[in-house]
């Protein structure tokens, strides 16, 4: 079986890399390959990357509280492109959002604390292959 | 070099019975607080206990000054920002209402990074994580009904820095207040911004001609103003260990020494109002250690290497923030036992003023409750626990000197890696290290390897990783709506429209012609820009049109 592609990349002026940067060391080991596009990729973009790249999900990363505008811009870019790969948001998004975002089509959310198998399986789960 | 020096045996006993003296003439002359120094049972104490070196003593381990807390507690600053500038001006007002003695800024992403709140990239961002400063008018608002010769003001922006400056300087001239009355620190630290936190605008090199533009108009200028405020708070927060905090630091700090000294400046005419920001983590006596250790370093290749006369230039004097990164989602109130600690930690380790985060930052801005708390936190030190009243309480201690001691030499070891890849410049070891992903990847390797501890359970975080029972969620948090965007957009088009466009352009131009010119300090034009009132956008865009844009390698 062919390893997990994931894309990671922050969007807009967001510079919080920390959690992102540590999330593609954790994909990386878990035999994943990552795709690191790192900060201020536009959504248009980081689609564009996914679909040359044959990316089984899209990771996104979110650390200024903007993710209830931006997360949902992220889906609708890589359903206006026609393709169906899964969104999974990290950073700090309070529970309140959560179901705004899931509405809005985002597979998977994690959060602050949230360990490396978590990271893993929400993955996993989103590119089907859990 | 390790440990203080230690005077030959025969003259030992002279020197230090000189040492002493000299500190308690030193400390005689000093005004102290009126306070009782004696414990809470009635136990008189000395200002300070044991040997050499003595507090405001080369290479200042003990602290910069000889009388310490003694005469004046450290400033509690406490960083604030949000909204629109006249939300945030309230929360000014209630700071110093609260006993609060400094100001401090946060600025909105948009604003750190440059642009207008009509930015493209902006929707959702303006106002949400600091205050919204598009032109002039928004800077007047933020400080208005605020004696700006009376306070100090901090100001946390790296990129754009000298726009803001412009405007807080404009702003205070109009209120009649000269710039040379002005006290404060603008951040100004964009090493740190390619190493860690990333909010660049320009190259690195053009970044560094803005630094010593303002350098040398602070110098000539502005006495009472901190040109740079060299962070390694960020570096901390990004996932660096406590020794690369130390060492990225001081290494920038060096760095920025030597574009000074290239731009023509003597080094004891800008070193004494270099300052430093450093991040309190939890475990007590690393950092304690660490502080102890920055001002020892900094003192002796100030002195050494850079040829200080002025012991001024020697002393590393330092804002102190507890660890933002700290702070768990889960169960957060349990984060204000954290803060106490680090808290205490800064001020055992010799802080000259400190920012206690809220136990609610780990999911929103504070509110005014959580940030009420973190004050008293250091009103609690302060005036509960007698932790001023005795300098340097634990230097002494073998643990606490043998920390200090761990933490220089680890730090000497990455100074060594930095100037031999700037083969024999720690600038251009700074430049080299970013263009190669050094600083980048050693902080990520280390945020990792945390991570990975605490994943294994082989580090333990209360509340993610054990005792996790009793969690009751968040609670209240601080919520921003939307109205701030659409009434900072409604003012932004205001401004422009009542503006006149052929000063703004004549301004823009006097600034591209002076940015262009190496030696010309771009000050007095950004300043004129600023009263134009030219956007913060307008700015930066008619200087990356001269230095280009920063884009980060894609370095993992």
């Amino acid at each position: 079986m062919t390893p997990i592609r994931v894309v990671l990349a922050k969007i807009g002026f967001d510079g919080h890399d920390r959690g992102l940067r540590v999330v593609a060391r954790m994909l990386r080991d878990a035999g994943m390959e990552v795709i690191y596009l790192g900060l201020r990729q536009t959504t248009e973009h980081i689609v564009a990357v996914a679909e040359q790249e044959d990316a089984d999900a899209i990771g996104i990363s979110i650390h200024n509280a903007g993710h209830l505008t931006l997360a949902p811009r992220m889906v609708k870019a890589v359903r206006d492109a026609g393709l169906e790969i899964p969104v999974i948001l990290g950073g700090i998004i309070p529970d309140q959002d959560i179901e705004a975002l899931e509405e809005a089509g985002i597979t998977a959310i994690l959060g602050p604390g949230a360990s490396a198998e978590e990271v893993v399986d929400a993955i996993k789960t989103a590119a089907n292959r859990s | 070099m390790s440990g203080d020096p230690v005077p030959e045996a025969g003259q030992a006993k002279s020197s230090e019975a000189a040492a002493k003296s000299a500190w308690r003439q030193a400390y005689e002359a000093a005004r102290l607080r009126d306070a009782d120094f004696e414990t809470m049972s009635g136990v008189p104490v000395e200002p300070v206990y044991g040997d050499v070196p003595y507090p405001g003593q080369y290479p200042f381990t003990r602290g910069p000054y000889p009388s310490m807390y003694r005469s004046r507690l450290w400033t509690m600053r406490m960083f604030a920002g949000f909204g629109t500038a006249e939300d945030t001006n309230a929360r000014f007002k209630e700071i110093l209402r609260h006993g609060g003695t400094g100001l401090s800024t946060a600025f909105d992403m948009p604003t750190l990074m440059g642009r207008d709140s009509d930015h493209e990239w902006s929707e959702g961002e303006v106002g949400r994580a600091g205050v919204a400063i598009d032109t002039l008018a928004d800077m007047r608002d933020l400080f208005a009904g605020i004696d700006l010769s009376g306070v100090s003001t901090s100001m946390t922006i790296n990129g754009p820095a000298n726009v803001a400056m412009s405007m807080y300087i404009a702003v205070a001239e109009e209120n009649g207040v000269g710039r040379s009355q002005l006290a404060g620190t603008i951040q100004n630290d964009i090493l740190k911004e390619y190493q860690a936190q990333k909010e660049y605008i320009f190259p690195p090199r053009p970044s560094m001609r803005l630094i010593t533009d303002l350098m040398r108009f602070t110098s000539a200028e502005m006495p009472r103003w901190h040109p740079i405020s060299i962070s390694g708070y960020h570096i901390r927060e990004a996932g660096s260990t406590a020794a690369q905090e130390l060492a990225f630091t001081l290494g920038n700090g060096f760095a920025y020494v030597e574009a000074a000294i290239a731009a023509g400046l003597d080094v004891d005419d800008f070193a004494p109002r270099l300052s430093f920001f450093f991040n309190s983590h939890s475990d007590f006596f690393e950092e304690i250690g660490k502080f102890r250790a920055a001002r020892r370093i900094w003192a002796r290749w100030l002195k050494e290497r850079y040829g200080a006369k002025d012991e001024r230039s020697m002393k590393c004097r330092f804002h102190t923030q507890t660890a933002g990164v700290s702070l768990t989602a889960q169960q957060p109130e349990i984060n204000i036992a954290r803060v106490a600690i680090q808290a205490l930690a800064g001020v055992l380790g010799g802080t000259q003023s400190l920012h206690t985060d809220s136990f609610d930052e780990a999911l929103a801005l504070p509110t005014e409750d959580a940030a009420r708390i973190a004050l008293r936190t250091q009103q609690i030190i302060a005036h509960e626990t007698g932790a001023p009243d005795v300098i340097d309480p634990l230097g002494g201690s073998a643990y606490v000197e043998w920390m200090t001691d761990e933490m220089e030499r680890r730090a000497e070891e990455i100074f060594g890696h930095v100037d031999r890849l700037g083969t024999g410049s720690m600038l251009e070891g700074a430049y080299a290290g970013i263009e190669d992903g050094y600083y980048v990847r050693s902080i990520a390797e280390a945020a990792y390897e945390y991570e990975k501890k605490i994943n294994s359970g082989r580090r333990i975080v209360v509340g993610v990783n054990a005792f996790t029972e009793g969690d009751t969620g968040p609670g209240n948090l601080l919520r921003i709506e939307q109205e701030t965007e659409r009434y900072q957009l409604k003012r932004l088009a205001e401004v422009k429209q009542d503006r006149d466009e052929t000063t703004v352009a004549s301004a823009l131009a006097g600034l591209v012609a002076a940015a262009a010119e190496p030696t010309t300090n771009t000050m007095p034009a950004m300043i004129e820009a600023a009263r134009a009132m030219a956007t913060e956008g307008e700015i930066v865009a008619a200087l990356e049109d001269v230095f280009g844009t920063y884009v980060e390698p894609q370095i993992l």
